[in-house]
């Protein structure tokens, strides 16, 4: 087991390149948050030339011996983080672990849920099926980008008065994939229920539901949610009046 | 999750020569099913090769008229392609039909291709699994066996292949380029490059250790009415219990392919001559051999009724073209 050494004194020059499993180890448990722009060294093994190893190189085993952590530097909701992960550390859980973004939820960690759902590089993604070190680069916006308390996004408002939500914790995602989900239509994407692929998508809630389908919501405010969707969307929903709370 | 050591690749030369430096190395896309199974201990690789950087993320036209489909390429991209809903509409819809728009913005056209199983027993690491852990028995066979596979399968392994866009694939005659561990390129046939499971299902494809897809060429576009029917357990985001994708022609003929039933996508070729006599005998010929349990045995009316949907659905649109 590795200690937790001070790994700002043993640093070699920051390196993009994955550590070489001789070089300097990283325990999982050091894992060094440096923020963005920061003077703070960033962890790093040897820098591994991969012209340079050679042709029968062994390869420890995964259990032993092994440098799992890599550097990336992305951007959440405009601000900039480098960060050493353990390999391992899905996208979900540096931004809830690492950053202290909890408003993107854990639900089933599967990609089955849409809990996790998060904007990457203005697409919806389920963050807990990506790992960070995937994502040197990439530009991310939560919940907690998308608005603020004082000034909720459109969606966030309407989840509010259509009540969208019971237990509220699918919520996060729900916002997320239906901010997405308007923007897809009015880029013409087609989906399942389109039903012809040469036309553009129409604006409808057949449309709203199956591409929500990815979302899922154990309380079952469905209802109330494609209502919300709709109403910033501006699709009128047949008989929405009467299931609208006051 | 075990530890692994991960790597960006900066081309696919890159890629192939850091696979054939680390035995045991797999490459990384979307990542959408990989890390499902290294997060329970069924995949577990010492090491990741990250192949989003290789820039095989562009839809082309060949020479020949057809189109190149980058190994990259996502599968909302490739459905949504102006290109792909014009002359290959079936492909459009079988990707539609998958996964959610969530999963469909990660995974890729190459790892769709090499998705694995959702067979329940592959998943549930305490029971025996052929595949899984080879030698180990097949758990499936006289268990709970009702999503799984009727034909093709093997008294090892009667597990179903996931896809339904490798259906589409399938029908459409694709072909698989790759770039093998010593750099060469090699082109596969759609048709030989899912493996039947036979007393080997561990191995699902003809790749060879450290081979990477590059790309997914269609040939020329076919006409007719396209369409694929997939019948499932929900109205979205679920597996197929059967699906049928087809190319319908205005005087009947066609070709068509099955998912859900067989651990490939499942075509043959001799049972399209049937097609102008009626759903029964073309799913007659196309299900010969068939061994379902009593849990799946649903699965071969299914296939004809679903085939028949799908010829009056081309019938209507034929006339209304």
């Amino acid at each position: 087991m590795d200690a937790d050494t001070d790994l700002a004194s043993s640093l070699s020059p920051p390196d993009p390149i994955p550590c070489d499993a001789d070089a300097h180890a990283i325990s999982r448990r050091g894992l060094l948050i440096a923020g963005a722009g920061a003077s703070a060294a960033v962890a790093a093994g040897a820098p591994l030339d991969a012209a340079a190893q050679p042709a029968a190189r062994s390869v420890p085993s995964p259990q032993e011996n092994l440098v799992a952590s890599t550097r990336v530097t992305l951007t959440v909701n405009g601000q900039s983080h480098t960060l050493v992960v353990d390999n391992r550390t899905s996208l979900l859980d540096l931004l809830r672990e690492h950053l202290q973004l909890t408003g993107t939820k854990k639900g089933c960690d599967h990609g089955q849920c849409g809990a996790c759902t998060i904007h990457l590089d203005g697409r919806r993604v389920n963050a807990c099926l990506t790992l960070a070190v995937m994502h040197e680069g990439a530009a991310i916006t939560t919940i907690e980008g998308l608005g603020t308390p004082e000034k909720l996004h459109p969606m966030q408002s309407a989840f509010v008065r259509h009540d969208g939500y019971q237990c509220g914790y699918c919520t996060p995602g729900q916002i997320c994939s239906a901010v997405a989900v308007l923007d897809e239509i009015k880029a013409g994407q087609p989906s399942h229920v389109t039903p012809d692929l040469s036309a553009r998508p129409l604006l409808s809630i057949d449309e709203l539901r199956e591409r929500m389908s990815g979302n899922l919501c154990r309380c079952g405010a469905y209802s109330n949610i494609i209502d919300a969707m709709a109403e910033v969307a501006g699709v009128p929903v047949p008989g929405a009046g009467d299931r609208r709370p006051a | 999750m075990k530890p692994f050591t991960f790597e960006r690749a900066p081309s696919p030369a890159a890629a192939v020569a850091a696979a054939a430096r680390q035995p045991g190395a797999r490459f990384i896309a979307g990542g959408t099913n990989l890390l499902d199974l290294m997060k329970l201990q069924i995949e577990t690789p010492a090491h990741l090769i990250d192949v989003n950087g290789l820039g095989l993320d562009r839809i082309e036209p060949t020479t020949e008229g057809g189109l190149r489909i980058g190994a990259l390429v996502r599968n909302t991209d490739l459905a949504a392609d102006p290109r792909v809903r014009r002359d290959y509409g079936v492909l459009s819809r079988a990707l539609l039909a998958g996964a959610s728009g969530q999963l469909r913005n990660r995974a890729t056209t190459a790892g769709n291709l090499l998705q694995r199983t959702r067979c329940p027993y592959f998943y549930d690491t305490d029971q025996p699994c052929n595949k899984r852990r080879p030698g180990s028995g097949c758990s499936a066979i006289g268990g709970m066996s009702r999503s799984l596979a009727v034909i093709g399968v093997s008294d090892a392994c009667i597990a179903q292949h996931p896809s339904d866009m490798a259906v589409a694939m399938r029908l459409l005659d694709a072909t698989v380029e790759t770039s093998r561990a010593n750099g060469a390129p090699r082109r596969i046939p759609i048709a030989d490059f899912h493996r039947l499971p036979g007393d080997t299902p561990h191995i699902e494809t003809v790749l060879e250790p450290g081979e990477l897809i590059t790309a997914v060429t269609l040939p020329r576009p076919l006409g007719g009415t396209q369409l694929y029917h997939k019948v499932r357990d929900r109205a979205s985001y679920a597996f197929a219990l059967v699906s049928v994708a087809a190319v319908i022609q205005r005087d009947g003929s066609g070709r068509f392919a099955v998912g859900g039933i067989a651990p490939k996508p499942w075509r043959v070729e001799a049972a399209e001559a049937a097609l102008r006599q009626g759903a029964a005998s073309a799913a007659r010929l196309v299900l010969a051999g068939a061994r379902p349990t009593a849990d799946n045995a649903f699965k071969l009316p299914l296939v004809e009724r679903t085939l028949a949907a799908v010829l009056a659905q081309a019938s209507t649109s034929g006339r209304t073209a």
